[in-house]
């Protein structure tokens, strides 16, 4: 199978980790992986921001690059989210029918990462060793507009040597949202500091998720307090094997 | 928030809700009185709605409802009209809450009335009912508890179920023997409820015109209802010798039968009860039974511009349960007062600006009161879909600065980065110049790995959290080098995480 990635401007330019470690784990499990160059961002800040009229430009670029490819797969629930959920909503307010039309036709096909593992490869198991001890943020765009369910957590199960412990509170928001953090920054810090106190409440030592924009933002609270607790995406646990430990 | 403050129904300008939640998040009895409070209630709720297997198809059900009444909402108003009549009813059509106010202190004119009792109505809140009363000089008794707390404290609702959710019960023992001049009280629910009948009781043996809200109004039979918990409403909607309701347009429900379908969402979304206490019905008026003169106003109020917007008029479907201020982790946090709205919580945020008209600094900002965490869509009994509709709004507002906010709108400081971002990242080559030139620019403020301050707006950011530089190559620049060097595919050891 052969699919496109979709790194999102967030991983590429903040988190290239992250995409490297896709990359990894997909060629693991025999999956030919395209990065077309011409992409940049899905426009999901703009269009959530308000500014939908330019967003229009950026829906328009992702759909050209990305339609004729079997399957899309990103690193990230919240762009995917924007894809799939909002880009309807863009190309009607665009009164573009034939975009419309092209999103229709490929946003099913658009996946974010662990359910393109779980779902659609139907793999639970990616060969992946990690010795630590692990909570989960489910991120609500994943659990909410994607609906990923427990995919994420299936595949942390099937992860050797991981002492994973479930996080309080899990479905609650970490209080990210995108710009809401700067604009709303005092309620923000509200909600992360509550978040925070579930993560230390499980004594791991790595926070995963499946999206980086709600880690650099736990991560970025957590740093801050020297809480002793590091971020981890979950592609970068994915793509760690026993034979990497080993020297 | 007391009484005099002004909210986006009042006219006048009111603080952004920014600004607003930074008092109340900084109020650490108002925390933990809400945190406590919307906790047991959204637990309770989860319970309530687990047990019903067929939940999924009655929130379908409930929107389908909703959205076919507001579709030929004309029609079915006009029915609404004919069989309140018909039954022995008077209708009043109000444009807005000015006209609305003028009718019902009229009503109360003509018989008389220098004080009324109400049953908690939101409507009324909108209007501003009971502060044009005074003017007028009548006097307005709320007779729900929660309600009565926040009037004898000078103050507004902070939910829309539970007007009083800031206080808890040793404040409202103050309140009490403050203002009801009761001596021994303890904070006990029972006694004081006990106070509050006591006062209360006077009042609707006394009152001459109750008014009343409306949860649903039957078009075929004009049956209005009121769902409440303390029977304070019953008494309000049987004891006086007339009965005036205010209900906005959009409350109507076409048959008997649909109560079926909202009798099951309402409870369960709301208090998390099975069955509601207090469900009160009238059509009309009964001869020597009740009220022998009701008067239904029907409230206009910005409704029809919602239904005009075809995103933002499911809106309309809202039952006013209140399970998403229940769920809203901002909510939670920031109380209801901070929306300077009657209509506080993901609904308020909705609701508020469009009701009052895009384009008010106050009101813009509610739509941005959240982090699209989708909490509050996946509770609502009629699936009104505010992260979608707050999405919307927010673009409403921006294109609503840019098109009529002349030279000020387009030099606002985000709209100009936004617009350069957008330029940037629609073409590759420019988006790979901005990645190198961040990388650079941003050296004086990385320090031993991490950005402790941003500058302007974004300090926002970086006053709780740091943030991390950026690294030295992103990841194009990895693949184009992997690539470069001959290998497209299979597993490599040394690169990843």
């Amino acid at each position: 199978m052969r699919i496109a990635l979709f790194i999102t401007c967030f991983n590429d330019t903040l988190f290239p980790e992250t995409g490297r470690a896709t990359v990894e784990v997909l060629e693991r499990l025999g999956v030919e992986v395209d990065f077309p160059l011409e992409q940049t961002c899905c426009g999901q800040m703009h269009f959530n921001t308000g500014y939908q009229r330019e967003a229009i430009p950026l829906v328009r670029r992702f759909v050209e690059v990305f339609k004729n490819y079997e399957a899309v797969v990103a690193p990230s629930g919240s762009c995917v989210g924007m894809v799939r959920e909002l880009y309807p909503m863009a190309a009607d307010l665009a009164n573009d029918k034939r975009l419309a039309a092209d999103v229709e036709e490929l946003s099913p096909r658009v996946f974010e990462l662990s359910e393109f593992l779980v779902k659609k490869l139907g793999v639970t198991d990616v060969g992946a060793y990690y010795p630590h001890r692990v909570t989960y943020h489910p991120t609500c765009h994943s659990l909410r507009m994607l609906k990923v369910g427990d995919a994420p957590l299936k595949l942390l199960e099937a992860v050797r040597g991981i002492d994973f412990v479930e996080l309080p509170e899990a479905r609650e928001c970490c209080g990210f949202g995108g710009t809401f953090a700067v604009k709303n920054a005092d309620t923000s810090i509200a909600m992360l500091g509550d978040k925070l106190r579930h993560v230390l409440e499980t004594e791991a030592e790595v926070c995963a998720a499946g999206d980086n924009s709600c880690l650099m933002h736990i991560g970025g609270g957590l740093k801050r307090q020297r809480a002793g607790v590091r971020t981890v995406h979950l592609a970068e646990i994915l793509a760690t094997t026993e034979e990497k430990i080993k020297p | 928030m007391t009484i005099e403050a002004p909210d986006a129904f009042s006219g006048g300008k009111t603080p952004h809700f920014e600004e607003s939640a930074r008092e109340s998040l900084a109020d650490s009895q108002l925390r933990r009185n809400l945190g406590k409070a919307t906790q047991t209630i959204r637990n309770k709720r989860a319970v309530a709605v687990e047990e019903m297997p067929d939940w999924e198809q009655l929130r379908e059900a409930g929107r389908a409802l909703k959205s076919r009444t507001l579709r030929h909402l004309d029609e079915y108003l006009l029915q609404l009209e004919e069989s309140v009549k018909q039954a022995g009813g008077q209708v009043h059509w109000a444009r807005d809450g000015e006209e609305a106010n003028r009718i019902i202190a009229g009503i109360a004119k003509s018989h008389d009335a220098g004080e009324v009792v109400k049953v908690k109505s939101i409507a009324t809140d909108e209007t501003k009912l009971n502060e044009y009363l005074k003017r007028e000089g009548i006097e307005a008794f709320e007779t729900d508890l929660a309600e009565l707390i926040i009037q004898l404290a000078g103050e507004t609702s902070s939910h829309i179920l539970v007007p009083a959710i800031h206080k808890n019960r040793s404040e409202i023992r103050e309140l009490f023997m403050q203002k009801l001049g009761v001596e021994d009280l303890s904070d006990d629910p029972p006694d004081l409820t006990n106070a509050a009948r006591l006062y209360l009781r006077e009042k609707f043996l006394k009152a001459k015109v109750g008014i009343s809200g409306a949860n649903f109004a039957v078009a075929e039979t004009g049956t209005v209802c009121v769902v409440e918990s303390e029977g304070n409403g019953r008494m309000c909607t049987t004891l006086p010798p007339v009965l005036v309701t205010l209900m906005g347009i959009e409350k109507i429900i076409p048959a008997w039968q649909d109560y079926e379908v909202f009798m099951q969402l309402l409870p369960r979304s709301s208090t998390a009860e099975r069955m509601n206490p207090y469900t009160t019905f009238w059509t009309g008026v009964s001869e020597g039974d009740g009220p022998q003169e009701f008067h239904l106003v029907l409230l206009d109020n910005g409704r029809t511009e919602v239904l005009d917007d075809e995103i933002g008029r499911q809106t309309l479907n809202c039952i006013r349960c209140s399970a998403c201020l229940n769920v809203c982790p901002v909510y939670e946090r920031t109380g209801g007062h901070a929306y300077n709205s009657v209509y506080p919580g993901p609904i308020g945020a909705i609701l508020t600006p469009q009701l009052v008209g895009i384009g008010k600094s106050g009101s813009d900002s509610l739509p941005y009161a959240s982090s699209l965490c989708g909490a509050c869509y996946e509770v609502c009994p009629v699936k009104i879909n505010i992260p979608e509709v707050l999405i919307h709004l927010r673009g409403r507002v921006v294109r609503h600065k840019q098109d009529e906010g002349g030279l000020r709108g387009k030099l606002d400081p985000e709209n100009v980065a936004m617009r350069a971002m957008a330029k940037t990242f629609s073409e590759p080559r420019l988006y790979e110049g901005a990645q190198k030139a961040a990388r650079i620019g941003q050296w004086p403020l990385a320090r031993s790995g991490a950005i402790h301050r941003l500058p302007g707006r974004l300090a926002g950011w970086t006053d709780a959290r740091d943030l991390k530089p950026i690294p030295e190559q992103t990841f194009r620049e990895w693949w184009r080098s992997r690539n470069g060097s001959g290998t497209h595919s299979g597993t490599r050891s040394g690169e990843g995480s």
